[in-house]
């Protein structure tokens, strides 16, 4: 793991955004992965979770609990701002302005989800391209397996939960599949990974 | 892989060409929704670039067509977040009551889900034939679906238990009639609906409303779209008239902010104050 680290370390790039996506036993490694970012994280996280319907924020909640980071679900033409998490609240897919503003839509579901996480993925694709880094994590299907392809279409970072170490595995298996992944890696180890990419610029 | 690359610009220009050749205005719509309506549309009909879609749009009205079923999507449901429509029954219906005659304005009913649940909470409050409800969309195909108010069987179980968790008094099934996979609404909730083509991007406002409700059709709008519409709701709103947004949406940053007090903030339901 510090080997990757320090490969796209050396790459240069500077990554401006993260997207996470997870569906069932995704939300424990979500909290994992967050609890590991240190209070002036640098970049902005924008996070899927299959929800049921009828949530009503409190998993927002509850994630602002286990992070540093600030959390919230966004509302619409929200401007995104570094050092956030920002959660797609139940019932609308999210979507990112290539103006660096959040959109909500309730369009039809996408892989029997909404939010779906392609939906998230492939328009943050679109909007910083080489500088996103995309996680999946555990699930029972594949959504986030075309966004994925998408994030490293565009060139940026795409990283796996290590199926093996998933709740359940179908969901990074189906993006690693897809041959759309570049690091596999536990939950402690991605929290580690996304917290030196995000490395606040000293001046 | 149907990711092909798109500059915003040739985004600008389609949608320019929509507009002039047809008058239907798309400028406006927030881009992240409409770019991806437009990858599902060349991948469903093998266009490889928005520039080859542009002389196609100019001179083929079928393929317009088809393109602008791409772009109203009417995707809805009944009783769409059951706490909304509690709300309104408890701090909403009382005063409407106070009216001799109240009139409703459904903007974006979609296929008419929300018109019929609507209507089933007016009866249930005995204030139904009080009431006229104008319900209108710009897409005619939905508005036809909307006025036949039949559904599938799928939709009716989901609106069963969402009409519950409303705080509906009956059973639902007493609101519609199955036939085969299908379910009727019941007749006597159209009595007072009519339904009628709007655009909130072209169109003027209509008089003396009590009640516009319009929810998740702004999500799609951008911020200049989204205050042209609040202000023809703002303008057709009687003074103590109450305007009803979709959970995500807020008037908070919106050019009419100020002409509204909050009544419920969380089913976005706001009352226009007496006085500018
Ligand atoms: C997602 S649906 C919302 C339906 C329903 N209100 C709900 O929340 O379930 C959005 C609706 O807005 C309509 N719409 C989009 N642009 C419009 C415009 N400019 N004028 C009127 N209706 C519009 C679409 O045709 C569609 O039926």
């Amino acid at each position: 793991m510090r080997a990757s680290a320090t490969r796209h370390a050396a790459k240069g790039t500077h990554y401006k955004a993260v997207v996470i996506g997870g569906s069932t036993g995704g939300s424990e490694a979500l909290d994992v992965i967050l609890a590991a970012l240190p209070k002036d994280f640098a970049l902005p996280i924008l996070a899927v979770q299959h929800l049921h319907p009828s949530d009503d924020g409190s998993f927002a909640c509850n994630l602002d609990r286990v992070t540093q980071l600030p959390v919230l679900e966004p509302h619409d033409k929200e401007r995104i701002e570094q050092g956030r998490v920002y959660t797609a609240p139940a019932n609308y897919h999210m979507l990112v302005e290539r103006d660096g503003t959040i959109g909500l839509s309730v369009d039809a579901r996408v892989n029997y989800s909404r939010p779906s996480i392609d939906v998230l993925f492939e328009s943050a694709a679109l909007t910083w391209g080489e500088a996103l880094v995309a996680v999946i994590l555990s699930g029972t299907n594949a959504d986030g397996a075309k966004g994925m392809r998408a994030v490293k279409a565009a060139g940026g970072l795409t990283i796996a939960q290590d199926p093996a170490s998933a709740k359940y595995p179908v969901m990074p298996q189906a993006a690693i599949e897809a041959e759309a992944v570049d690091e596999v890696l536990r939950a402690e180890e991605i929290g580690r990974l996304l917290a030196e990419l995000g490395v606040r610029e000293k001046p | 892989m149907n990711n092909p690359k798109i500059e915003p610009i040739e985004i600008d220009l389609l949608l320019e060409a929509v507009f002039r050749r047809y008058g239907h205005d798309f400028r406006s719509y927030a881009r992240a929704s409409i770019e991806r309506r437009i990858r599902q549309f060349m991948a469903g009909t093998g266009c490889a670039s928005v520039s080859e879609m542009i002389p196609k749009v100019l001179n083929d009205k079928e393929f317009f067509s088809r393109l602008a079923r791409y772009f109203s999507i009417a995707v809805t449901e009944m009783f769409r977040d059951p706490f909304v429509y509690r709300a309104l029954r408890e701090k909403v219906v009382p005063l409407l009551r106070t009216w001799p005659h109240f009139k409703i304005w459904h903007s974006g009913c979609a296929t008419g889900e929300e018109v019929y649940s609507l209507a089933i909470l007016l009866k249930e409050e005995g204030v139904y034939e009080r009431t006229t409800v104008y319900a209108t969309d710009f897409n005619d195909e939905a508005l036809e679906r909307a006025r036949a108010g039949i559904y599938e069987v799928s939709k009716i179980k989901e609106a069963s238990r969402n009409y519950q968790q409303a705080g509906g008094k009956a059973s639902f099934s007493e609101y519609y009639h199955a036939r085969y996979d299908a379910a009727a609404m019941d007749g006597s909730l159209k009595e007072r609906i009519t339904f009628a083509n709007h655009n909130l991007a072209a169109d003027e406002a209509f008089g003396e409303m009590h009640l516009v409700f319009c929810r998740n059709v702004l999500i799609y709008f951008n911020r200049e779209l989204q205050n042209r519409a609040l202000g023809l709701f703002t303008e057709s709103l009687v003074h103590g008239g109450f305007l009803c947004l979709g959970s995500k949406e807020d008037i908070q940053f919106s050019s009419v902010s100020n002409r509204y007090k909050v009544v419920d903030g969380k089913a976005k339901i706001y009352k226009k104050k007496d006085t500018p």
